[in-house]
């Protein structure tokens, strides 16, 4: 039997963990399943549109690629289950607590700290919602990037980190964080509960999604998803697996969380239309 | 269900509110969070989605919380790992180093350990002997006499340093085995494992006392012989717990409280009397601890006292060729007991060593007796333990 095979991006060494441990438990239950390891998540888009492999494990940034490149070529795309935990994030835009920046339009003029020039949580979906208040990046305020682990797509959230530290060190005037890397910056003390104040905030949009295309067997991805829907966290056999990779369940997937991610690529030049890759400076 | 935070942040002692109010509710519970930190939207939906509840907003901007089966999940197939004062008759290896009746979320590693069998492992008396033990240590900076002043004859004082270096190289043993032993013993019997602990302790200390009575007037260690070395690594040999236990606890360090005995009662010098009486004091509850162990084997297990007694033959048998006790050793015994070259104390010294053997002998038999050895038995196998002693 042919085997189904998954590509991830190994942003972390757990990646390895997580999908061997899966690997082994869909095998068991009967599914040809196999996986490979990408160093960025652009050439496991390009891999998957052209059919190398059959599902791609994609931050939403690679979906909106992934999606282009599809409807380009008239391939059918679709998202095929995602995370409990991708489902309505947001990410705050926040300033020191002792501040003058009391509004979003203060910020005309001052500077902006993201994360990575491809994080969707930490550079484009703030910067999209700072475009949407009226504020044009790089016009009407300095954007200060903190390019790590660039081409993982804000997977690693060292820059995000960074763009905190900047913050409290006086060197930017408001910072971009996701909603729980706020928190968790709290607890690791990089940002101490009280030192910042709630500037803004993005509309909820969704995180990564299993992306499947009309190229791959529809029974085998038909009994993917019911496999990975199926797995309970009251199942000792995976539920380390899942506190891993960060779930409690798979849902099924949806694209009408992309929204605002789809107008910041396009308002940043990030991808073409068609997918290409056009953002200046980008090397993942 | 309402929980107003009023002006305390999530983030600085809000979550455990939640967590708390969370903590009791079945699973779609709904509970509306109110507060007036401005991060409080924010924090509570990140942890909510991390945690597995799901939220929405209501029209007055608080939050509705409805709880999820995450918490629930996790712990459905939890077991308790027996209960805190029953030990079990064979604890699963999925136990593992979990605390006696502690909760246990499922999935955890499975390890094996060949020692988990309560009838092979336990006694009765484990508990008040590591009670005992923990109680008794001892701390050889301030139990020691270091300080006091004394002079030997030159003879009396290489006595006294051969015979502690061959003490410390039984110790030594006495220290690898039971430390050995330990790992193999599921963690369910922690008296067990406490008081094996204690035993690699105890040997330890001997360990540094002797060497240190040894070197404590400047001159060089003593001899080792092969053959006492032999004998020990013939201990060292066995596998077997049981087995071991009885070669080691019962009739070794039997036979040396003995010897610890002898060397008080003949110490030419405080240092020396207070190692040997400090020793002699933690190897007999060793002993206590093999015998109990021992009998409450035997009442469970009638081949126990045969495998035993191939023990004793089949070690007898692999040091029928070696030396025995080091004759520095036995010497050293004998002008420690003289105490001067006199033929008179020489003859008294030797009187003393047979007499030391003969006590030697008649525990070794008693100890036989008590673990279910007719007496006739008892006393053949007693001649066949080592001459080395340990």
């Amino acid at each position: 039997m042919t085997t189904f095979t998954m590509g991830a991006v190994a942003y972390d060494p757990k990646v390895v963990t997580i999908w061997d441990g899966f690997r082994a438990w869909l095998t068991a239950a009967g599914l040809p399943f196999d996986y490979v390891l990408y160093s960025h998540y652009e050439r496991q888009v390009e891999d998957l549109v052209a059919g190398r492999i059959d599902a791609a494990w994609n931050s939403p940034l690679a979906w909106i690629r992934a999606r282009r490149l599809a409807e380009a070529r008239d391939l059918p795309i679709r998202a095929l289950v995602m995370r409990d935990t991708d489902r309505d994030l947001a990410t705050a835009v926040v300033v020191r607590a002792d501040s003058g920046i009391t509004a979003v339009g203060d910020l005309r003029g001052r500077t902006v700290a993201t994360g990575a020039v491809d994080s969707p949580q930490a550079t484009l979906l703030p910067l999209e919602h700072l475009r949407g208040c009226g504020l044009q990046p790089g016009t009407d305020f300095t954007v200060h990037r903190f390019d790590v682990g660039v081409g993982l797509h804000g997977d690693h959230v060292g820059g995000e980190r960074d763009a905190a530290r900047a913050l409290i060190a006086g060197d930017v005037d408001a910072a971009c964080v996701l909603d729980g890397n706020h928190l968790l910056f709290t607890k690791e003390g990089v940002l101490p509960s009280g030192s910042t104040r709630l500037l803004t905030t993005t509309a909820r949009y969704d995180h990564c999604n299993m992306t499947v295309t009309g190229a791959a067997d529809p029974a085998l991805v038909a009994r993917f998803e019911e496999l990975l829907r199926s797995m309970s966290y009251a199942d000792p056999a995976v539920r380390g697996l899942l506190d891993l990779e960060g779930l409690t369940s798979w849902e099924e997937g949806r694209t009408d969380g992309y929204d605002l991610l789809e107008a910041a690529v396009t308002a940043s030049g990030f991808y073409d239309a068609t997918g290409a890759v056009t953002a200046a400076g980008y090397r993942p | 269900m309402n929980l107003d935070l009023a002006g305390l942040a999530f983030d600085a002692g809000g979550r455990l509110l939640v967590r708390k109010t969370l903590a009791g509710l079945p699973p779609g519970s709904t509970v509306t969070v109110t507060g007036r930190d401005p991060f409080l939207t924010l924090h509570l939906r990140a942890w909510c989605r991390s945690a597995g509840h799901g939220t929405s907003t209501t029209p007055d901007g608080g939050v509705e919380v409805v709880t999820g089966r995450r918490d629930a999940h996790r712990w459905a197939q939890a077991e308790r790992a027996g209960e805190p004062g029953t030990v079990t008759r064979r604890p699963p290896g999925h136990w593992g180093l979990a605390a006696r009746g502690a909760l246990l979320e499922a999935g955890g590693p499975d390890p094996a350990y060949d020692l988990s069998d309560r009838d092979v492992v336990w006694a009765d008396l484990a508990p008040r002997l590591y009670a005992q033990a923990a109680a008794s240590q001892w701390n050889p900076a301030t139990a020691i006499p270091w300080d006091a002043t004394f002079a030997l004859p030159a003879d009396i004082e290489a006595a006294v340093v051969q015979i502690m270096t061959y003490l410390v190289e039984n110790e030594q043993a006495a220290l690898v085995i039971p430390a050995r032993l330990l790992t193999r013993v599921h963690p369910h019997f922690r008296e067990v494992v406490g008081l094996l602990a204690v035993q690699a302790a105890d040997e330890a200390r001997h360990v540094d006392v002797f060497t240190r009575r040894a070197l404590h007037t400047g001159g060089r260690m003593g001899s080792s012989s092969a053959g006492g070395r032999a004998s020990l690594a013939s201990l060292l040999a066995e596998p077997d717990f049981t087995l071991a236990s009885f070669l080691l606890s019962v009739l070794g360090e039997g036979t040396f409280v003995h010897l610890l005995t002898f060397l008080d009662r003949h110490a030419p010098d405080p240092v020396t009397r207070a190692v040997t009486r400090l020793a002699r004091a933690d190897e007999a509850r060793h002993v206590a601890f093999g015998v109990a162990h021992l009998e409450h084997q035997s009442a469970s297990d009638p081949t126990m006292l045969g495998r035993l007694r191939a023990a004793v033959e089949r070690r007898h048998d692999v040091l029928i060729d070696t030396a025995g006790l080091n004759q520095d050793v036995f010497d050293a015994l004998l002008l420690l007991a003289a105490g001067e070259w006199t033929p008179e104390a020489l003859g008294r010294g030797h009187l003393a060593v047979q007499r030391l053997q003969e006590d030697m002998d008649t525990g070794r038999r008693r100890h036989l007796s008590r673990l279910g050895f007719p007496d006739d038995e008892a006393a053949e196998l007693s001649a066949l333990h080592t001459r080395n002693f340990m």
